[in-house]
């Protein structure tokens, strides 16, 4: 009661403004150097993002500007040659990725959905065998692509699987590569959906397969599609590993799986590029530009599906 | 308590009233878990079979070559009498990552502290998948660009004179894989440094802003410690891609095995020897075949190492804010 009639003497009334006055204009005028610092920080910052950016829309434009003059139908159609660059193509290369990639997904989808279930569903996490499973996932994904070229190699075209340098091994190999971005991904899709709609679904009599394959899975279709995507778009511009495994630059018939030698849109890209002639670097370039617009559209397309599906339980 | 996967109690199902029980013993489920958990152990299995295809070849390396000789710094498998110093094509790749770090540390991190600390919600919503397409561009396109703009268009006209040996003139250089590589670095650490960022906790951020401080002090010296075990996981792991990388380094990088860590000449990493030598006609058991083995044993070394810390990392500060 009279404290109040305390705060209204005139003495406290201007220690009171003063301490007001002193407040504001600490926090209105900061120091000059703390405001340049802050204003040259942002400006390095956004100059970082800016380079990064600009380096993507300089490389599509390079390419651009260097294969528009071989853009053709004949890209297409023609096989590749090394005499006549004029009217060389990526038939067999375009033919020869499409089977691999079809490959890739026979095997990837299966195989990285049933790890995924098991290791979201099924694993007790305090098994030494299960964590010793993921913690190898993570590392398989980060192994350099050229040691599953290795792997391919030894493995899957001469030694325990012996098919020879095929088509299929390097599939296979690509399979191989991609697997484990498919798991994780798979992996945090079933991992999104609630335990509430499991428990519902086994309250109701439901056995833990019912559950999976009719609750879990539906949910998680989309994320699992969106990792599906960007690992088979991975694959499809991977180059490296399948120089081991016996993609050969030169392939002037179309690829069957079994028999015969293959090639692949990257390898043959790699091919023009390595030669001197401009007409093989504009081929090159045209083949980088086909490459990168299915490249882009697919990771376009995962990206919109992700957004899209993506569900807030 | 019949649950299934309820690990606290199990009771044996004799004990339980039969209507509670299963009607069948349900095989097909066992079944099924068992396909599935096969499907794991196919990832235990593939590294174990990189593990076997690689020492096979590398302990018969070994029996020719003596470890001393390995490590070594001539590399010339195809010279009479060939060596196999192991250390040139390792200097290659370090040649080539160090110089690529350099400019993609500063760069991925800028980015990311723009995007988690800077950047509206809308801004980051377009410019986060934008820089991961990047991360999506196939190498060998990447090489491309390092060769045919990169090299003529960037580093020739900027590089001063005649220092280091000059760099005009040159068709392959360390220095053009770099900035290639660091290309397709860049989106990664910002990617994942951004993640670690974004998870810090809100209130630490206003508990900073309420003592006074601006921007870029909560962004530096709040923010940034408080993700530094993530910032460092994405870094490491950018380290181990930049390793392995392989067709940048072959198309922008040459293939002249060289112990030096100068960027303006020709060099060949470990993934450009074991991609150049295998594409090429070596007879199966050959002395250099069984090289290609060697050095990928050292990389999937290396790149195990920088794996391993950089999952270790990842755990931690996930237990931290979680």
């Amino acid at each position: 009661m009279t404290m109040g009639s305390e705060r209204a003497t005139p003495r406290n009334r201007l220690a009171v403004a003063g301490a007001r006055a002193t407040t504001q204009a600490m926090l209105r005028d900061q120091p000059r150097g703390d405001v340049i610092r802050n204003t040259l920080f942002a400006a390095l910052l956004l100059l970082a993002i800016l380079i990064a950016l600009a380096g993507l829309v300089a490389l599509l434009i390079q390419a651009f500007a260097q294969g528009a003059s071989a853009l053709s139908i004949d890209l297409f159609t023609n096989g590749p040659s090394s005499i006549r660059p004029e009217s060389a193509g990526f038939r067999p290369a375009i033919i020869g990725s499409l089977e691999l990639i079809a490959g890739v997904i026979l095997f990837v989808v299966p195989i990285g959905i049933g790890a995924a279930l098991y290791l979201e569903e099924y694993a007790d996490k305090t098994r030494w065998w299960n964590r010793l499973i993921e913690v190898n996932i993570q590392n398989l994904a980060a192994v350099p692509s050229i040691i599953y070229g290795i792997l391919g190699l030894s493995f899957i075209v001469r030694g325990p699987l012996d098919l020879g340098f095929v088509l299929a091994a390097g599939s296979l190999t690509l399979a191989l590569l991609v697997l484990p971005m498919v798991i994780i991904a798979a992996r945090e899709a079933i991992r999104a959906v609630p335990d509430s709609i499991r428990q519902g679904s086994l309250a109701l009599g439901a056995t833990k397969w019912q559950t999976i394959r009719r609750q879990v899975l539906p949910a998680s279709i989309p994320g699992i599609v969106t990792g599906v995507i960007l690992a088979v778009s991975r694959a499809l511009g991977e180059a490296a590993p399948l120089l081991l495994v016996g993609a050969a630059a030169f392939v002037t018939f179309d690829p069957e799986p079994f028999s015969g030698g293959y090639t692949a849109l990257p390898v043959q890209i790699y091919n023009y590029a390595t030669r001197s002639q401009e007409e093989f670097q504009a081929l090159a370039a045209a083949g980088i530009i086909v490459m990168l617009v299915v490249l882009l559209a697919m990771n376009s397309f995962a990206i919109w599906l992700r957004n899209r599906y993506e569900q807030r339980w | 308590m019949t649950r299934a996967g309820d690990k606290q109690a199990p009771e044996p199902a004799g004990d339980l009233p039969r209507r509670l029980r299963a009607p069948s013993p349900r095989y097909g489920e066992k079944a099924i878990q068992g396909l599935l958990a096969l499907c794991g152990i196919l990832s235990v299995i593939t590294t174990t079979a990189i593990v076997v295809s690689l020492i096979g070849p590398t302990i018969g390396f070994f029996e020719v070559v003596s470890v001393s000789e390995f490590f070594g710094t001539e590399w010339s498998p195809q010279f009479e009498p060939p060596s196999f110093g192991v250390l040139a094509t390792v200097a290659g790749t370090l040649n080539v990552t160090l110089w690529c770090m350099l400019f993609a540390i500063p760069i991925g991190l800028g980015a990311a502290i723009y995007l988690s600390e800077y950047a509206t919600a809308r801004v980051r919503k377009t410019l986060k998948p934008t820089l991961e397409v990047l991360a999506g561009i196939p190498t060998v396109a990447i090489g491309f660009f390092a060769v045919t703009f990169i090299l003529p268009e960037i580093i020739q006209p900027l590089w001063p004179g005649d220092f280091l040996g000059g760099a005009t003139g040159k068709p392959f250089m360390a220095l053009a894989a770099s900035l290639g590589i660091a290309l397709m670095i860049v989106p990664i650490i910002a990617s994942l440094s951004d993640d670690a960022m974004s998870a810090v906790p809100r209130g630490l951020r206003e508990g900073a802003y309420a003592l006074g401080a601006t921007r870029a002090k909560v962004a530096t010296r709040v923010v940034f410690p408080a993700a530094l075990s993530g910032i460092v996981a994405s870094i490491v792991l950018a380290i181990s891609r930049a390793v392995g990388e392989t067709m940048i380094i072959v198309l922008a990088a040459g293939s002249t095995p060289d112990f030096t860590l100068n960027p303006v000449v020709s060099i060949q990493a470990m993934t450009s020897y074991i991609a150049v030598t295998a594409t090429g006609d070596i007879p199966t058991g050959s002395i250099a075949y069984k090289s290609v083995f060697a050095v990928g044993s050292v990389l999937f070394l290396m790149t195990l190492a920088m794996n391993v810390i950089s999952i270790r990392l990842v755990r931690r500060y996930r237990e931290v804010y979680e």
